[in-house]
């Protein structure tokens, strides 16, 4: 097992101010950066504060921006960087930080708990669910989502927009609109509320200019934008853009 | 501590005040800057010659090709291109390039793409440059709002591609004939519109609004299995939309060029039969 010693900045610091400290350290085969931070934290500076957990990618606890780029550290590979690049790790750059690694995921809470939740269809008790593999498969994969927050980092609406948090409920959130309006059981038109609607009117679809970063920094490599936010932005349009699917709609109504 | 390091101003983006205090709108080391300047540069050079090649209203038929550019060719003002694909729907008023007529449609297609919105919003908007690269402009609504909430047309941009490409179908059918429209041959130019029609058809057809239309609307795939069958084929085409885009966007130009090459007497046709 070889080993060299890598040059690393850490962002350092709280709310009222940091900055990017440089540390040598230690780094062996096959180690992620993760392993680097925790390094750091066990030889040089016990006080660092990095919230992690499954070390596997599954958690979503670990995320930072590496070279500012938005990622895992528990997925990134030392290997990716070569022997004399300067690593930097930065916290979260669209989220107000705590300290140091850490910042406040809390819009993301907030911006979940604005999506109104899967409605149960009428006539079926738990247990009495059937649906066909070719109908969920959608849904399915945005269920892979692990929170890690990184599509809504990396998320220009918000990222460079501050005042947008409020009117823009950012990639993850509006994907979360998109598994539910394609859930085969979810009974929410039957209740009054339309999702392709409401994820214009109130998610701020149209705040989404497609430009795939979601998609790109998705450590589950789910195809956020392709198979979520466009299919919405065009239901969107059946609702409100497409007066040949309204009147469809009326003479239908009139019919039945 | 580092030193140094004042909490931000408000100053908006990430230096917004309660963000992590980094001066450098970011800290990508990478060749960020690469993907956008050769879209750019594409999607540029693509436009100087398109322009040039519509308004200049020459050298658009050599027997029995048509260039893309011209087809449908709706005015009086076009050349007569034996059973062709002429309709004198405009009359004589039109006085100038009728490619201008044509060209409106697959001009909006591609303008309203979901692949090239994100290319130029990238490329020339900067909106943003690349993933995690502070954009330059201070207030963003998206596609809320006039002009750019028409995007939401695309559909019906879609729709009327259908009907180009169902034309340039017909130019290509027209190309096996030879110089005096005996029918059964071939020419260098046919396999070059044969290519062109190919790639026109996986990018129209590879459209999200045509992945949507054609049952990504439907909640119950189950209940309508063709319609399935046809998402799925779509969707595979839609995972390489952008390289189609690309393709088809060189394809064409390179068979109004051939055209043009032939029409202007720079060499003869290649006849293979």
């Amino acid at each position: 097992m070889s080993s060299y010693e890598a040059r690393f900045k850490v962002w350092r610091g709280d709310v009222e101010g940091g900055g990017l400290q440089d540390f040598t350290v230690e780094v062996h085969d096959g180690e992620v950066v993760l392993d680097i931070i925790h390094r750091l934290q066990a030889t040089q500076t016990p006080d660092l504060a990095v919230r992690w957990n499954c070390k596997a990618g599954k958690c979503g606890s670990c995320s930072a921006e590496i070279n500012g780029r938005p990622r895992l550290m528990c997925m990134t590979r030392m290997s990716v960087f070569t022997r004399e690049e300067t690593i930097t790790v930065t916290p979260l750059r669209t989220f107000p930080v705590i300290r140091d690694l850490v910042t406040d995921v809390g819009f993301n809470y907030q911006k979940a708990r604005e999506v109104p939740a899967f409605v149960p269809p009428a006539g079926l008790g738990p247990g009495q669910y059937r649906m066909m593999q070719e109908d969920v498969d959608r849904s399915q994969e945005f269920r892979k989502c692990i929170e890690c927050f990184l599509c809504q980092d990396t998320c220009h609406v918000v990222r460079d927009h501050e005042e947008n948090k409020t009117a823009f409920a950012g990639p993850r959130f509006l994907m979360r609109v998109a598994e539910l309006d394609m859930h085969p059981l979810d009974a929410a038109a039957e209740s009054g509320l339309d999702r392709g609607r409401s994820a214009q009117d109130d998610h701020g679809l149209g705040y989404c200019n497609i430009t795939k970063c979601c998609t790109e920094v998705c450590p589950e490599g789910i195809r956020i934008t392709d198979n979520a936010l466009i299919p919405m932005k065009e239901r969107a349009v059946d609702r409100k853009y497409d007066p040949l699917v309204w009147l469809g709609s009326k003479i239908r109504r009139r019919t039945t | 501590m580092a030193t140094g390091t004042e909490p931000q101003q408000n100053s908006g983006g990430v230096r917004t005040g309660t963000r992590a205090a980094i001066a450098a709108p970011h800290l990508r080391t990478d060749r960020w800057w690469l993907a956008p300047a050769v879209t750019a540069a594409g999607l540029f050079a693509f436009v100087v010659y398109s322009t040039w090649r519509a308004f200049s209203n020459a050298h658009y038929y050599a027997a029995p090709y048509v260039s893309p550019f011209y087809s449908p060719c709706l005015a009086q003002n076009c050349r007569t291109m034996h059973a062709g694909p002429n309709a004198d729907l405009f009359g004589s008023w039109w006085g100038i390039s009728p490619a201008i007529i044509i060209l409106i449609f697959p001009l909006g297609f591609r303008l309203t793409c979901y692949y090239y919105r994100k290319a130029y919003y990238r490329s020339f908007w900067a909106s943003p440059p690349a993933c995690a690269v502070a954009e330059p402009h201070q207030k963003y609504t998206g596609e809320t709002r006039f002009p750019l909430i028409l995007q939401n047309v695309h559909r019906y941009f879609f729709y009327f591609a259908l009907l180009v490409a169902g034309v340039l179908t017909y130019d290509t059918v027209l190309s096996f004939r030879d110089t005096h429209y005996r029918w059964g041959h071939m020419g260098l130019g046919t396999l070059v519109f044969l290519v062109n029609i190919v790639l026109i058809w996986a990018y129209t057809i590879s459209c999200h609004s045509c992945r949507h239309i054609v049952g990504g609307k439907l909640k119950h795939f189950s209940k309508h299995p063709v319609r399935y069958k046809a998402w799925q084929f779509v969707g595979r085409l839609n995972t390489r939309h952008m390289q189609l885009a690309w393709a088809s966007l060189l394809s064409v130009a390179l068979a109004d060029f051939y055209v043009y090459l032939v029409a202007s007497g720079v060499f003869d046709d290649p006849r293979f039969f």
